[in-house]
C-alpha cells in the first residue's frame, strides 16, 4: 500500500535532545504561544487520533456481546485468520533475509557496481503493491492464494528492511569486529555474533513495518484472489456499507495490529547500540567475494528483476498495447490533478498537524508528551480501511456537514499518515538548538517572532522531507479513498482500481504508469535521507 | 479548521479543473447516442445533479453525456456497487446529496424503497416502462435487464453433462468445477431470486454447497476469464460479460460458451436493473427527467447500438441484435419488488462466502 521508514518503526525514537533540556542551565526560554497553548492543541490531535480506536470498540460494545461472538467465531474468521497468520509468518522472515542480506552484499562486500545496487535494492519501493500485483497477474493468470500472495508481498516490501539495514550496516563501527576478528573469530561468526545484533533495531523496525502493511494491503490481495481480513472488511463493506459483520472483522484486524506493536517493543530489547568515546570511526571494511561474486551478481539481478523489471515492463506493455485510446486526456488529466491536490494539501496539513506534538515532544519531553505521542502511532498503524469505516461512521452520524467532503478524507490521511512527518519534524527541532531561539529572545524578540525566524527556518527542509513521505503515501492510498472520496472524485490509484477491476489492463496501464512516476524521485528521496539519519 | 479550509480550496482548485476538462470531453459524445431526436425528454430542467451510480461505470457515463448534452444538466457520479449505496442512501437518509439512484439489480432499489426514501416515479415515464419490468408501486423503475447464463469450457463439460438446473451445482460432481463472484451485487441478485422462489432453506442448503464447490473471483469478468484460462470449467455470472468481451478482442471468452438454463429455472433469472429518484433530492425535477431519458427511446437505444449488451426493456426498444431475444429466455416470474438483499447477506455471511 504505502512506503514508509522512517515512520511508526518504534514508538520512543532516538532522543537527541535530551541532553540540551537535562542541562539546567538558565531559565527556560518561552515557547512561542506558551506550553499550554500547545500541549491543549496536542491533546486535542491526540484525541482527534483516537477516533477510529474509539469507534472500533463503541462499535463492538454497542454490537452486544452474543452477536459480536457470533460474527467473530465462526469458520470463515478462521479461514481469514489462517490467510492472515500465514502471510506474515512467511513473508516477514523472508524479507528479512532479502532485505540484510542484500544491504549486506552492497555495504559490506566488494561487490561490483555496489552504488548502482544499493539503488535498485531500493527501486521496488516505488512501485504500489497492488500494480505490482497487476503485473503479475498479467505475466502468470493463475496466480491466487497463499503462495502468491507471498511472492507479491515481498517483492513489493522487502525494501522496507533493506533500506534501513543498508543505513545501518554503512555506519557500523568496524572497531568491533576487528576484535571480534582478532579474538579468533572466522567471518561468518563475526557476521552471525557481531553484525546481525547490531541490526536488530534495523531488523525489529523493518519487520514490524512489512507486517503492518501486510495487514493493510487491499488491492494486491484481491487481484489474486487471497482473502485476508482488509479484503474481507472491504467486501462486506460493498455488501452492506458498514454493517456489523464488516465492524467485528475491524475490531479482529485491530486486535491483530496492537499484538504486532507489542511484540516489536518486547522483541527491540533495550541494549545500547551507540558508539562511545571519542576519536573518528573508521571507515567499514568491504570483504572480498571472490568465487561469490558471479552468484551475488545473479542473485540480485534475479530479485531486482522480477520486483523492479518485471513489472514496470508489462505496465510499460501495456501502455502500448492500449495505444492512444487509453490516454484520454478527459479522464487521466482531471485524476492527475487531483492525486496531486489531495498529496500537496494533506502533506501540508499533515506537517501542521504534527508541529505542536513535535514541538512538545523535543522542547518539554515528559511522560505526557509521550504519551500523546504513543497514541498517534497506535492509531497510525491501524489500516486504511479501519479509518476509513470510522470517518465514514463518524461524520455521518455526528458530522453529516463534513460527510463526504475532501475534507474529510484529507483528515483521514492526516491521521494515516501523521507518524511520517512527526519523526522528520522531531529530528529537525531536535537539531534545531533552542540557544539560538533563547538568544534571539535575549536580544529582544518576542516568542513568537524568534520562534518563526529561528526555529521554523532550521526545521524547514526536515518537515519538507516529512511532507515528501506523506506525499508518496497519499499517492498510493487506495481504500481509505474509496471509502472516503467526495462524489465525482478519481485519483490516480482509485481510476486505476476500477480500470484493472474490470480486466481493462490497457485502460489501467497508464494511471499505473503515473504512479510509478510520481513515486519514484520520492523513493530516491527516502534512500538518501535514510543514510543521513542512520548518518548522525 | 484552518487546514479543512486550505483543503477545500486546493481540493475545489483541482476539481474545477477537472470539470472543465470534463465539459471539453462532452464534444465527444458517443455516436450511438446520438440521432433519434427525443425532443419530449427534453423538457425545462436544469441545474446539477447527483448520481449514485452501481450501474457499469462506461454505461452510465454514455447515459450521462447524452443526456447533459440535451438538457445541459450537469451530472456528478458516485460510483460504488449496489448494495454498498442502497445501505449508504439509508444511512444518510434526508441529508443525502444523491438525486438519482441506478442499480445494476433490484433487491437494492426494493431495500430504499422500504426505507421509504423513494419518490414516485413520473407518470410519463412508468408508460414508457412495460409493467414486468418495474415495481407494481412504481417507486422506482427498471431500466435494463441482465440474464443469469452458465459460461462453461466446451472441452471439458460435454452438453450431456451440462446441469438441469443452476441448483445442480451444489452437487458433489460440481466440487471445485465452478466460479463465481459471492461479493458481488450480480450474484447477490440470482441467490435473492432464489430465496424468492424456494425458500429460506434450500437457498441455505444451496449455499452451503456452494461453499463446497465453488471458487471465488472479484467481479464476473474476472470469473469468466478464470475459465477462459481453464482455471474452473465453468462460471455462473451475467450474459453481457461474455457479449461484451466477444465484441472487444475475445480474450478473456474465446474458449468459453454460454449456456442459459431457461425453463424458469432460479439459473435463468432475469435480473432488472434500477433507477430511482430520492425524496430528498433538491433538483426533483432534472432528477426525473434523467430517469424518463434513460428509458426513453434515445436511452434505450444506448443499450441497443453501444457496448453494454444490456437488455433494453423499455419504449419498445429492440435489445442488441447479438443477444438471445429476451422473450427466449424463459425467465422464472419474480416481483423486483420482493427481492430482499439484506436476508441475503446475512445467509452468505452465514454460509461462509462473505
Amino acid at each position: 500500500m504505502t512506503t514508509d521508514l522512517t515512520a511508526p518503526i518504534s514508538p520512543d525514537i532516538p532522543e537527541a535532545s535530551e541532553s540540551t533540556t537535562t542541562a539546567g542551565r538558565g531559565k527556560r526560554p518561552r515557547p512561542p504561544f506558551g506550553v499550554s497553548a500547545i500541549s491543549i492543541l496536542a491533546v486535542l490531535i491526540a484525541l482527534f487520533s483516537l477516533i477510529p480506536l474509539a469507534y472500533v470498540a463503541y462499535m463492538t460494545a454497542a454490537t452486544g456481546w452474543d452477536t459480536a461472538v457470533a460474527l467473530i467465531v465462526r469458520p470463515r474468521v478462521g479461514e481469514l485468520l489462517l490467510n492472515t497468520v500465514m502471510l506474515v509468518v512467511f513473508t516477514v522472515p523472508i524479507c528479512l533475509v532479502l532485505g540484510v542480506g542484500g544491504a549486506w552484499l552492497v555495504e559490506r562486500t566488494r561487490l561490483r557496481g555496489h552504488r548502482w545496487w544499493a539503488v535498485a535494492l531500493a527501486a521496488p519501493l516505488a512501485i504500489p503493491a497492488f500494480v505490482n500485483s497487476y503485473a503479475w497477474v498479467s505475466a502468470v493468470p493463475s496466480l491466487e492464494g497463499i503462495w502468491s500472495g507471498v511472492l507479491i508481498a515481498t517483492l513489493s516490501y522487502f525494501p522496507l528492511v533493506y533500506i534501513p539495514a543498508a543505513a545501518t550496516l554503512g555506519r557500523l563501527d568496524p572497531a568491533i569486529e576487528q576484535s571480534a576478528a582478532s579474538l579468533g573469530l572466522g567471518p561468518w561468526a563475526v557476521f552471525f555474533r557481531v553484525v546481525l545484533p547490531q541490526l536488530r533495531i534495523a531488523m525489529t523496525g523493518g519487520g514490524l513495518l512489512v507486517s503492518l502493511h501486510l495487514l493493510a494491503e487491499y488491492g494486491a490481495f484481491a487481484m489474486i484472489r487471497f482473502d485476508t481480513f482488509t479484503t474481507a472488511i472491504m467486501t462486506q463493506f460493498q455488501s452492506t456499507f458498514n454493517g456489523t459483520a464488516g465492524n467485528m472483522l475491524a475490531s479482529v484486524l485491530v486486535f491483530f495490529c496492537l499484538i504486532l506493536l507489542l511484540v516489536e517493543v518486547r522483541s527491540r530489547g533495550t541494549a545500547r547500540y551507540a558508539r562511545v568515546g571519542s576519536g573518528a570511526q573508521a571507515r567499514s571494511i568491504r570483504l572480498p567475494l571472490r568465487h561469490f561474486q558471479l552468484p551475488s551478481q545473479l542473485a540480485l539481478l534475479a530479485l531486482t528483476v522480477l520486483a523492479f523489471g518485471l513489472p514496470v515492463w508489462f505496465v510499460l506493455r501495456w501502455v502500448l498495447a492500449g495505444g492512444a485510446r487509453v490516454w484520454a486526456a478527459d479522464e487521466f488529466l482531471p485524476a492527475l490533478l487531483q492525486t496531486l491536490a489531495y498529496g500537496t494539501v494533506g502533506a501540508a496539513a499533515t506537517i501542521v498537524v504534527g508541529f505542536p506534538m513535535a514541538y512538545l515532544a523535543v522542547r518539554h519531553p515528559s511522560w505526557f508528551s509521550k504519551m500523546l505521542e504513543l497514541s498517534n502511532y497506535i492509531t497510525s498503524s491501524l489500516p486504511g480501511i479501519v479509518v476509513g469505516l470510522a470517518f465514514v461512521t463518524v461524520s455521518i452520524r455526528m458530522v453529516p456537514g463534513v460527510y463526504q467532503t475532501s475534507g474529510v478524507l484529507i483528515a483521514a490521511y492526516v491521521l494515516l499518515f501523521l507518524p511520517r512527518a512527526l519523526v522528520n519534524i522531531r529530528s529537525g527541532l531536535a537539531q534545531a538548538p533552542k540557544e539560538l531561539d533563547e538568544a534571539a529572545q535575549s536580544l529582544g524578540k518576542a516568542p513568537l517572532v524568534s520562534f518563526l525566524k529561528v526555529t521554523l527556518r532550521l526545521t524547514a527542509p526536515a518537515a519538507a522531507g516529512g511532507a515528501a513521505l506523506v506525499f508518496l503515501a497519499i499517492v498510493n492510498e487506495l481504500t481509505a479513498t474509496l471509502l472516503l472520496s467526495p462524489n465525482g472524485t478519481h485519483t490516480l490509484a482509485t481510476e486505476f482500481w476500477s480500470k484493472s477491476s474490470e480486466i481493462d489492463y490497457a485502460g489501467a496501464a497508464p494511471y499505473a504508469l503515473l504512479m510509478i512516476l510520481l513515486s519514484a524521485p520520492m523513493t530516491y528521496l527516502l534512500f538518501q535521507q535514510s543514510k543521513k539519519v542512520a548518518g548522525q | 479548521m484552518k487546514i479543512r479550509a486550505h483543503a477545500l480550496a486546493g481540493i475545489a482548485l483541482a476539481a474545477t479543473a477537472a470539470l472543465s476538462l470534463a465539459a471539453c470531453g462532452d464534444g465527444t459524445a458517443s455516436p450511438a447516442t446520438t440521432g433519434t431526436a427525443s425532443a419530449d425528454a427534453a423538457t425545462k430542467v436544469a441545474g446539477e445533479i447527483t448520481v449514485y451510480n452501481a450501474q457499469h461505470d462506461t454505461l452510465t457515463k454514455e447515459w450521462v453525456d447524452a443526456f447533459t448534452k440535451e438538457t445541459g444538466v450537469k451530472v456528478t457520479i458516485r460510483q460504488g456497487s449496489d448494495s454498498e449505496l442502497s445501505n449508504q442512501i439509508i444511512q444518510e437518509g434526508a441529508a443525502s446529496p444523491a438525486d438519482v439512484f441506478l442499480t445494476e439489480n433490484s433487491p437494492a432499489m426494493a431495500q430504499v424503497e422500504n426505507a421509504g426514501l423513494f419518490a414516485d416515479i413520473d407518470k410519463a415515464t412508468v408508460a414508457q416502462v412495460p409493467a414486468e419490468y418495474r415495481p407494481s408501486t412504481n417507486k422506482w423503475t427498471g431500466i435494463a435487464a441482465r440474464s443469469t447464463v452458465l459460461v462453461y469450457d466446451k472441452t471439458k463439460i460435454s452438453d450431456d453433462k451440462l446441469p438441469k438446473s443452476m441448483l445442480d451445482l451444489a452437487k458433489p460432481e460440481w466440487k471445485g468445477r465452478w466460479a463465481a463472484s459471492p461479493s458481488g451485487a450480480d450474484f447477490q441478485a440470482i441467490v435473492a431470486a432464489l430465496l424468492e422462489q424456494k425458500g429460506e432453506a434450500a437457498t441455505t442448503e444451496w449455499l452451503k454447497g456452494m461453499k463446497d464447490n465453488s471458487k471465488a473471483y472479484k467481479g464476473n469478468s474476472t470469473a469468466m476469464k478464470a475459465v477462459n484460462a481453464g482455471e474452473v470449467d465453468a462460471a455462473l455470472i451475467y450474459h453481457y460479460y461474455y457479449y461484451g468481451d466477444q465484441a472487444k478482442t475475445g480474450e478473456n471468452s474465446s474458449k468459453v460458451t454460454p449456456y442459459f438454463f431457461k425453463n424458469q429455472d432460479p439459473g435463468a433469472f432475469l435480473s432488472v436493473s434500477g433507477g430511482g429518484v430520492l425524496k430528498s433530492s433538491k433538483n426533483a425535477a432534472a432528477a426525473q427527467a434523467f430517469i424518463k431519458f434513460i428509458t426513453g427511446k434515445q436511452g434505450q437505444e444506448v443499450l441497443k447500438n453501444g457496448t453494454s449488451f444490456e437488455y433494453a426493456i423499455a419504449s419498445s426498444v429492440d435489445s442488441n441484435a447479438k443477444l438471445v431475444p429476451i422473450k427466449d429466455l424463459q425467465a422464472p416470474t419474480v416481483d423486483p419488488a420482493k427481492l430482499n438483499s439484506s436476508k441475503v447477506t446475512d445467509l452468505m455471511t452465514k454460509a461462509g462466502l462473505l
